[in-house]
């Protein structure tokens, strides 16, 4: 691109018109991108309140991200802390409340680069463990930010298995107070966000022993920092627990408690209580506890992993047609990328994997709601589906985004690793998703006991929930496919993913069997066959991707050429599983080597029909040019322009070199010495 | 020391110094490197805040800080071997890049390489003994692997007898060079010659770009730092722009082509030669694959022996998370993975340099299959390594994802090395070029030698090679497992082979049939690879002397065949190398490997033998005093500065008294 066509862009917008090769890119796209927005929002009117809310937070300066590669990570702590604050404000001035359709959207248009997201956790806590009297207490000082909350469960020592944590609140009856205590290092309190820094309270799981008995774990509200000059309560230690790879705008923090004193009301009471006397009292189901858990994990997999997939295919594959590279035809100039199949190979099933993802998040929350609904009537049987699917979902697309954005970074050459590409944010953000809220492979192996519980129950002809019938119906068959036209058919391929799940939960249930039969201890035996319970989980959950895909697919309307491209993107990431885990399909010969060969055409094939559409299949995304904050993948793809004057405003060019002075004009001029 | 690392490391079968002289190649070279650690270590100069606290700006002077004092103490030290040098680093270092770094490999080589004696006369003192500052000056915004496709043109003025240097275009413009932006007056310019009105193609030239004295930039040049990147915060990438730039005649590197005063221009003999470079750059990305790999291993192996973590047997205490068999799942197949990386990478040093000696005589013979090899090898090892870092700081759950852990820093240090010195695809497509090659070589009936003579088999086989192969194949033994591993390459190459010829038979041109192939490509190299690795990882074993060590290392080395057969099933499936029930088998003895392998597991990444300083991890101390450890390291961090942070001031008190 020479630099003369460069300056005829530049009597456009900021930086020029569009950049030629995306324009084309956008000439003849076999749908209406329009349409699709609005398929992926879940209706036009929410496309329309979606795009105000991130027009009225992009124009405020408040919330510019501008210079978020350049600052350290206190002025991006700070920058978070006055966003968060001024958010209160603009949602005042713009009549958006909790309850409206636009709060959805708010996370959004922020990119998450926000405080206080633990004060909503802190709320939450309180709402579902508290009693009525707690709730009228604390709900409203913390509506108002009277106070800033936090919630501290994990331990340095401690994580997933609450039941370890080292905590300890002990009864005084003649104060009526618990008096909590930090008792050895690896009790600390880890990784809370918000409570490095920020929060004035914060809920404390700790071990409660009344009169010597310990009842296990519990909840107290605990006051850290003072309301007037934010020191530190006595007997309180709490601080930053420093850098990580990201969430550099959060003050995870640590918290050691000496000796600290709450009053009895101060334990989050609405299911078990500290009577004055000493009474220890269980009432009501703690299941609601779990629906917490589940409504944290179906939400995530939106906002933390599809969203950031979404964002990374934008620029990489916009990058793609934009970057030219080496020659596919002698004489001719060089090849976007995007050209080359290798470059399709990696972006393109994953572009396929995130509208995939976005379905199934759609059909989780789908869930959900029904469940939720139950639950209301007290009835709690969908719960162990609902916590199962959410576990293993919640795992297994978490580490599929985490490692596909990996792929769009790396697929974006070396100006994929400078940050302003936007991609190693979203890549060291994303990698977090893996481990809080549940680290992966515990939800894994949480959904395989779910599973493997139903599997027994329907070998023995008990009912099961609807979305594991399927395991009672075992069929063993063959593929019939014929040509690799056959294979996009999704009953073809919906049925090699049924088999292939259906197998191996199947051969782990009876291995887990044979292993208890031997006299094998139940508890060694599970052990024994963990990675193969993961496997197991893994192909459940990406049948039931598939499967939900394909309907979705069905249902969609034919207008706009919708549902023509979909059926694309559903056959594509359906065959890119069995292309790239080829061999489950091929053991015990459910699809044979010369069925593997047609599977791998049809794959390749479909690379080449979605390239032509790979860009306006992007662009339904929506994200504007603010929200990727990237050099690379902005609309109008004026790549190098951009990239240029963005490297111009690092503070390393703006600022003197003080190492020059101090360092290196001694050693040219050899006073080493001086060092 | 802690209980449980205490405990683990007197359980060993073996004793860990035996396998650390094997790594470094006897126990001469482990003494040798000890002492050269052990300067820098006792060496008070060297201590330095923790960088992560730090801002890039300030990374960038203490990284210039090291590089000077470096220059200074390899001399106090009369430490001159290259070897020996880059021990001394690596200690010095740690994960992280030196600005200085292009200046003694990629300029200072290129100025020994490609210049003639006058010039070597002239430069050399110079660079020897750091009167300028260089760097190389390669890629360009808008191109990187395609050469050809740099824009820079130098223009020879005969009038003058200059070079008149230019960025045309804002993708012409330098981008991404170490040391460039703020530390170099000095670069190797790569650009386009143009004599006589004739482009030449891509010549090297010395260009200053700093002013001497100032460090001021020079009239005509636009330098500077391309900004913040994943990592690298210690190294100033740099771009540069020039505008009719004008160098002296003699700024030309003229051992090769040349051009003379009267803007004649004189061909080189050989392009091939540049080959030699490239060749050992890779070779070291190949051991630095291992090396970073072994560092990670290192770390996610002694946290998972320290830290406890649910109930594997009820009642019982928390069991240590190594206990569990997910968790030996996913960081033994890595531990092995490291070692069979580091023989390979020992394996390819060893080759350049038996054969660098015939480059020298201009025997060139050898060249290409090493070029091939190590270009697929390089792609290979960064790639599983990069996937493996990443894996090892998941397996340390949520303290995996803080800066102590040294986790995140070896991460973002080395997954670049999948994109710089030849991007990882465009790698195991150059590999794939010479598989074709050499496929289509015995085709026609000639024979093929070196790592690639498997090919010969081919028509021999043909006969019937599914259940020849899946009778002979013995998961227990490494010979065996070598031939399964060629026999899937020997399939994949062929399949490609076929694959592309099929292509060429519908459509026109050769580029369209290569892009159409270019997946089944890729496959059929990493397959060479794999197996390549595969080979050379059993035949280290018969090289090892002492019984309990080669017993080690042999469950190691079917640890890293099997495993790679159970990722790969699909193959070995639909080659019918193996059956169904083999691959059951496999899956079978992998669990039995973990568990075999488990009691050594610490003793193994002691082995590897990194220095805590080297190693800069809080979970990977090898005393195990993890949390403690923690501490100390959080309460030095900025945020914590203050007890109460300024924003309380700024923004929270204010906020509250409005609401």
């Amino acid at each position: 691109m020479a630099l003369l066509e460069t300056r005829k862009y530049l009597q456009g917008s900021a930086l020029g018109g569009v950049n030629p090769d995306l324009a084309s890119e956008r000439q003849t796209p076999s749908f209406s991108v329009e349409k699709l927005t609005a398929l992926l929002d879940g209706g036009e009117e929410n496309t329309r309140i979606r795009r105000a809310v991130v027009e009225a937070i992009e124009s405020d300066p408040v919330f510019s991200r501008e210079n978020q590669y350049f600052q350290s990570q206190n002025e991006k702590y700070e920058a978070a802390v006055r966003k968060a604050v001024h958010l209160q404000k603009k949602m005042h001035e713009m009549g958006w409340t909790e309850n409206g359709p636009e709060f959805k959207y708010i996370y959004r248009a922020l990119s998450g680069e926000i405080a206080f997201l633990l004060h909503t956790i802190f709320m939450r806590s309180i709402s579902v463990l508290g009693s009525d009297k707690q709730i009228a207490k604390w709900i409203p000082l913390a509506m108002q930010y009277q106070l800033i909350g936090s919630y501290a469960q994990t331990e340095l020592g401690h994580g997933t298995y609450l039941q370890g944590l080292e905590t300890t609140a002990v009864f005084d009856i003649t104060t009526q107070e618990f008096i909590l205590n930090t008792p050895q290092i690896s009790a600390m309190k880890w990784w809370p966000g918000d409570m490095g820094r920020s929060a004035t309270h914060t809920v404390v799981f700790a071990q409660l022993y009344v009169q010597g008995k310990c009842h296990g774990v519990h909840p107290f509200i605990v006051q850290i920092r003072s309301l007037q000059d934010h020191s530190l309560c006595p007997g309180i230690t709490a601080g930053d627990i420093g850098p990580k790879m990201s969430f550099e705008h959060i003050d995870n923090g640590y918290l050691m408690l000496q000796n600290v004193r709450v009053p009895r009301e101060n334990m989050l009471s609405k299911f078990c209580e500290v009577q004055p006397d000493g009474t220890y009292v269980r009432r009501g189901s703690q299941q609601m506890n779990y629906l917490t858990m589940t409504a944290v994990r179906v939400a995530l997999i939106s906002h933390e992993a599809v969203t950031p997939l979404m964002k990374a295919c934008t620029i990489a594959i916009r990058y793609s047609v934009v970057r030219r590279q080496s020659k596919l035809k002698p004489g001719e100039e060089e090849a976007k990328i995007l050209d080359f199949q290798t470059q399709q190979e990696k972006l393109l099933p994953h572009l396929a994997a995130a509208y995939a993802f976005h379905f199934i998040s759609n059909y989780l929350q789908d869930l959900f709601n029904r469940g939720y609904e139950e639950i209301q009537r007290e009835n709690f049987s969908m719960l162990p589906e609902l916590h199962a699917f959410s576990s293993g979902f919640k795992a297994i697309v978490t580490q599929y985004c985490a490692s596909a954005v990996e792929v769009c970074l790396w697929a974006c050459g070396g100006h994929g690793y400078s940050l302003l590409s936007g991609l190693p944010s979203l890549c060291t953000r994303i990698l977090a998703s893996c481990i809080y809220e549940g680290e992966n492979t515990i939800l894994f192996l949480q959904t395989a006991r779910f599973l493997i519980k139903c599997f027994m129950a329907a070998s023995a002809g008990h009912p099961v929930p609807p979305s594991v019938t399927y395991l009672a119906a075992v069929k063993p068959g063959k593929c019939p496919a014929k040509n690799k036209f056959d294979f996009l058919s999704p009953d073809i391929y919906t049925q090699a993913y049924r088999h292939a799940a259906v197998r191996l939960i199947s051969s782990t249930a009876a291995k887990l069997q044979v292993l208890i039969q031997s006299g094998v201890k139940k508890h060694d035996a599970w052990n024994e066959c963990t990675v193969q319970l993961v496997q197991a989980v893994k192909a459940h959950c990406l049948y039931i991707t598939v499967k939900n895909f394909a309907e979705t697919v069905e249902r969609l309307e034919t207008k706009g050429g919708i549902q023509k491209i979909m059926k694309h993107l559903c056959d594509l990431f359906a065959l890119h599983g069995i292309f790239s885990n080829s061999g489950v399909f091929l053991y015990d010969g459910h699809i044979s080597g010369a069925q593997m060969d047609m599977v791998t055409a049809s794959y390749l094939d479909l690379l080449a029909v979605i390239r032509k559409d790979a860009v306006p299949l992007v662009d339904a995304f929506d994200f504007t040019d603010k929200t990727l904050n990237s050099a690379l993948g902005s609309y109008d793809g004026q790549v190098y322009q951009r990239l240029y004057e963005w490297a111009r405003k690092s503070p390393t060019n703006t600022q003197t070199n003080p190492a020059y002075e101090k360092y290196l004009k001694p050693l040219l001029h050899k006073k080493l010495s001086k060092l | 020391m802690n209980a449980d690392l205490r405990r683990e490391r007197a359980a060993a079968t073996f004793q860990p110094e035996l396998l650390t002289h094997i790594l470094d190649g006897g126990p001469d070279r482990t003494r040798r490197r000890k002492e050269i650690g052990g300067n820098v270590i006792n060496d008070p100069d060297f201590q330095h805040e923790d960088l992560n606290f730090l801002s890039r700006s300030q990374r960038y002077e203490q990284a210039i800080r090291k590089s000077s004092l470096m220059v200074m103490k390899l001399r106090e030290y009369g430490i001159a071997d290259p070897e020996e040098i880059y021990w001394f680093k690596r200690t010095c270092l740690g994960s992280f890049p030196e600005p200085f770094g292009l200046h003694f490999s990629m300029f200072q080589k290129t100025l020994e390489t490609q210049t003639t004696d006058a010039q070597k006369e002239k430069w050399l003192p110079l660079v020897r003994g750091v009167k300028i500052i260089g760097t190389y000056a390669q890629t360009e915004m808008g191109h990187g692997t395609h050469l050809r496709g740099l824009e820079t043109t130098a223009t020879y003025d005969p009038a003058t007898q200059e070079f008149i240097l230019n960025s045309p275009t804002v993708t012409s413009i330098k981008w991404w060079p170490g040391g460039l932006g703020k530390t170099s007056n000095h670069a190797i310019v790569l650009a386009q010659l143009y004599t006589q009105g004739q482009c030449k193609g891509l010549h090297a030239f010395i260009v200053p770009i700093r002013q001497l004295g100032t460090h001021e930039p020079l009239p005509g040049i636009t330098v500077g730092d391309i900004g913040p990147k994943f990592g690298y915060d210690e190294m100033d990438n740099g771009y540069l722009k020039m505008d009719n730039f004008r160098i002296p005649r003699e700024n030309m590197l003229m051992k090769y082509a040349q051009v003379e005063p009267d803007g004649t221009y004189v061909k080189p003999l050989s392009d091939k030669l540049t080959y030699g470079t490239m060749v050992f750059i890779r070779s070291l990305i190949v051991g630095d694959s291992a090396h970073s790999l072994s560092r990670a291993c290192t770390i996610a192996i002694r946290y998972s022996a320290v830290r406890h973590q649910s109930e594997l047997k009820p009642g019982e205490p928390e069991p240590q998370i190594l206990d569990y068999q997910t968790q030996q799942y996913k960081l033994f197949p890595l531990l092995a993975t490291a070692y069979a990386f580091h023989f390979v990478g020992a394996y390819i040093k060893d080759t350049y340099r038996r054969i660098s000696g015939d480059i020298n005589e201009g025997d060139l013979s050898e060249l290409p299959e090493l070029h091939a090899l190590t270009a697929g090898l390089k792609a290979f090892t960064s790639w599983t390594a990069n996937a493996g870092i990443e894996e090892c700081r998941m397996a340390c759950g949520g303290h995996g994802y803080s800066r102590c852990s040294g986790i995140p820093d070896i991460y973002v240090t080395f997954t670049p090395s999948c994109t710089y010195e030849g991007e990882n695809t465009v790698m195991m497509l150059q590999t794939a070029r010479f598989l074709v090659k050499s496929y289509t070589q015995v085709s026609s009936g000639q024979r093929v030698t070196g790592m690639v003579s498997y090919l010969n088999d081919l028509s021999r086989q043909r006969i019937q090679p599914q259940h020849v192969a899946a009778r002979t194949v013995m998961l227990n033994d490494p010979v065996s497992l070598v031939e399964a591993y060629k026999a899937r390459a020997a399939w994949l190459v062929e399949a490609a082979a076929k694959n592309l010829e099929a292509e060429l038979n519908h459509r026109r041109s050769k580029e369209d049939a290569w892009n159409k192939t270019s997946v089944d490509l890729v496959q059929a190299s990493e397959a060479h690879c794999h197996y390549v690795i595969v080979k050379l990882f059993a035949a280290k074993l018969a090289e090892v002397s002492n019984a309990a060590v080669r017993a080690v290392l042999t469950e190691l080395c079917l640890l890293y065949a099997l495993c790679g057969i159970s990722k790969n099933t699909g193959d070995f499936l639909q080659a019918g190398i193996l059956t169904d029930a083999q691959i059951t088998q496999v899956k079978q003895r992998v669990k039995e490997l973990l568990a075999a392998i488990r009691p050594n597991a610490v003793a193994l990444v002691d082995s590897f033998d990194f220095h805590d300083s080297h190693l800069g991890s809080v979970l990977g101390r090898y005393d195990g005093n993890v949390y403690e450890n923690m501490f100390e390291w959080a309460k030095k961090s900025p945020l914590n500065k203050t007890e109460v942070h300024e924003s309380f001031h700024k923004h929270l008190k204010p906020m509250q008294a409005k609401l």
